[in-house]
């Protein structure tokens, strides 16, 4: 339903973090980068940013379901391709992709992908 | 100074390109430029309330902290389309608002001869140059910020515009779009208002004590009176505008960080989060408005339910009596958890709208309360309670007084009395998708009455 959703309503954006090998590492981060990012953290928080946010187990604790026709098979992690493996997550309300953009610059990180995806909004049926 | 460099900011952002696709040639550098002008725009909404708040404690009060902040914008949409945005944009905007700022302030010292206090101004002002000072205070600033914006010496239209213009960073134009007046209306409300608090002499600080609750009650007035301008347009012919909704709610969010243990913030957090679950399913196919028991839950916004259900419950955590807000929260959450209208709990909710009525007694609050006693114990009961108030004269030309006494007469099938409330509803109402929905049930009435 287009009139809903008028050019000037906020969106609600999908942060992946693809953090690469760092991703898969049993080790945690040094208590340092943990403590920066959770000052970005909630820097956003205390902007009225963040909807949801959250940390994914290592890709060996994952399954994957492969859907074929009626077929299902069921694969096992840990899985090879971990540039593309998402870490961690952040649903932030924003205004405009420009404006996760900014933020997501200012993040703490020194490796890694981060990928911002706007979320489509159903409105009607 | 003022009225140039706002001018200049509202221009540039309304006809700034918004097509990221860059033609080939000289093509390539106007991009460049749009993208810098992009980048602008999103950074002026993070910064812009922290700039203004962190300028309002250098030189005092906001209209000044205002200006200078503009004018910083309006220096950064010279420079940076042309060379680039710079690796650190707050700090950027800052470092200049601020340099400004102590030349305002050496040429008012020039002006005024104050020697003692503007010594100590200028003074202030150097010491606060040093940008890595700035961190812990920036949350105080904020809510000073938001403590002057809904001062009680604004009236409420000025509160609601100062505050979407210096903590929302929203323009005059998008203002006046949200409250459907013409622009010159909202700036004129923001310029008498900055003006109201210059000759009240209103410092810029946090109020404390007994003025503080009377203050927060101030600000969340005015964060409520933007929301439902949203949840419910009073004018116009949209059923809700959503924009006005989330800009409501991150100012809610933002509060609720800045004041963690006021249980009123917590509260109108949770009420605003829930009643914004809904505002999917508010608004049928072509835009008509449907209401509460009319909906379809499975379109309600989980993740604000959730959201809002946290909130609320932080409020109880925080001890006492829920005051106003949170009661309201809480009949809100009795409807988010009933999965179907059939399992809402209506005792609970006449229960909570009896504290409500106590705590904040109004006609409004009563003939909500008569809504939720007709559900719980039947319409002769409500319409009892709604006959009371058919005569308060604040409730004179409110459309959901009639409305409400139709819709229990036509359960109790008194057909034709509830088609003439519709109609005396459908009249009185100021929005347009409203209106055809009261006409609607006024003809359903007289269909009844045909077929009965």
């Amino acid at each position: 339903m287009r009139k809903f959703k008028s050019e000037e309503t906020e969106m609600r954006v999908l942060i992946m973090a693809k953090e690469g090998d760092q991703s898969e590492a049993a080790t945690p981060p040094t208590p340092e980068a943990m403590a920066e990012y959770q000052k970005f953290n909630e820097e956003l928080i205390k902007a009225g940013v963040v909807l949801e946010a959250g940390r994914l187990y290592p890709s060996s604790q994952s399954k994957r379901v492969r859907f074929d026709g009626k077929k299902r098979t069921v694969i096992d992690g840990p899985f090879a391709e971990t540039k593309e493996l998402v870490a961690g997550y952040w649903l932030w309300q924003v205004r405009s992709i420009d404006e996760a953009l900014e933020w997501l610059k200012r993040a703490p990180y020194d490796g890694g992908t981060f990928e911002i995806r706007e979320i489509l909004e159903f409105e009607g049926i | 100074m003022k009225s140039s460099s706002s001018r200049a900011f509202e221009g540039a952002l309304a006809i700034g390109p918004r097509n990221g696709d860059a033609p080939e040639g000289p093509g390539r550098r106007e991009a460049a430029a749009a993208e810098a002008h992009r980048a602008i725009e999103a950074i002026w909404r993070i910064e812009s309330a922290r700039l203004i708040a962190g300028l309002a404690r250098v030189v005092g009060e906001i209209g000044t902290a205002e200006e200078l902040a503009q004018d910083a914008l309006v220096a950064a949409l010279e420079q940076w389309p042309a060379e680039g945005v710079p690796e650190r944009p707050a700090a950027w905007l800052m470092g200049t608002a601020k340099h400004r700022a102590i030349d305002l302030i050496r040429r008012r010292k020039t002006l005024e001869r104050k020697h003692e206090e503007i010594g100590r101004e200028v003074e202030r002002a150097q010491k606060s140059l040093d940008l890595d000072a700035i961190g812990e205070e920036v949350e105080d600033d904020l809510l000073g910020l938001i403590f002057t914006a809904c001062h009680p010496v604004l009236s409420k239209d000025a509160r609601v515009a100062l505050t979407l213009r210096v903590l929302g960073g929203l323009t005059t134009e998008e203002i006046a779009r949200g409250f459907l007046v013409p622009v010159s209306t909202i700036a004129q409300r923001i310029v008498r208002a900055k003006r109201t608090l210059a000759v009240a002499h209103v410092r810029f600080e946090i109020p404390g004590g007994a003025e503080r609750v009377a203050r927060l009650a101030s600000v969340l007035e005015v964060i409520y009176l933007i929301f439902n301008e949203g949840y419910s347009a009073t004018a116009g012919k949209d059923w809700v505008r959503p924009a006005l909704c989330e800009e409501a709610l991150r100012l809610g969010r933002i509060l609720a960080e800045l004041v963690p243990t006021e249980p009123e913030v917590q509260g109108i957090v949770a009420l605003m989060e829930i009643q914004a679950s809904r505002l999917g399913a508010r608004v049928g196919p072509s835009g008509e408005p449907v209401l509460l028991l009319d909906q379809d839950r499975t379109r309600w916004d989980r993740l604000l339910i959730r959201r809002g259900l946290a909130a609320l419950e932080r409020a109880e955590r925080l001890g006492g009596a829920l005051g106003p807000y949170a009661l309201q929260a809480a009949i809100a959450a009795c409807h988010a958890r009933a999965t179907t209208a059939a399992e809402t709990d209506w005792p609970r909710i006449v229960a909570l709208y009896d504290a409500v009525a106590q705590l904040a007694p109004s006609p409004v609050v009563e003939l909500n309360r008569a809504v939720a006693v007709g559900m719980a114990f039947g319409p002769a009961a409500g319409l009892e309670l709604v006959d009371a108030l058919v005569d308060e004269p604040t409730l004179k030309s409110y459309h959901l007084l009639p409305a409400v006494r139709g819709d229990l007469l036509r359960k109790l099938g008194r057909s034709e009395e509830a088609r003439a409330e519709f109609e005396r509803a459908a009249a009185l109402t100021e929005n347009g998708q409203e209106r055809e929905l009261l006409q609607r049930r006024a003809a359903e009435c007289a269909a009844e009455r045909m077929a009965g």
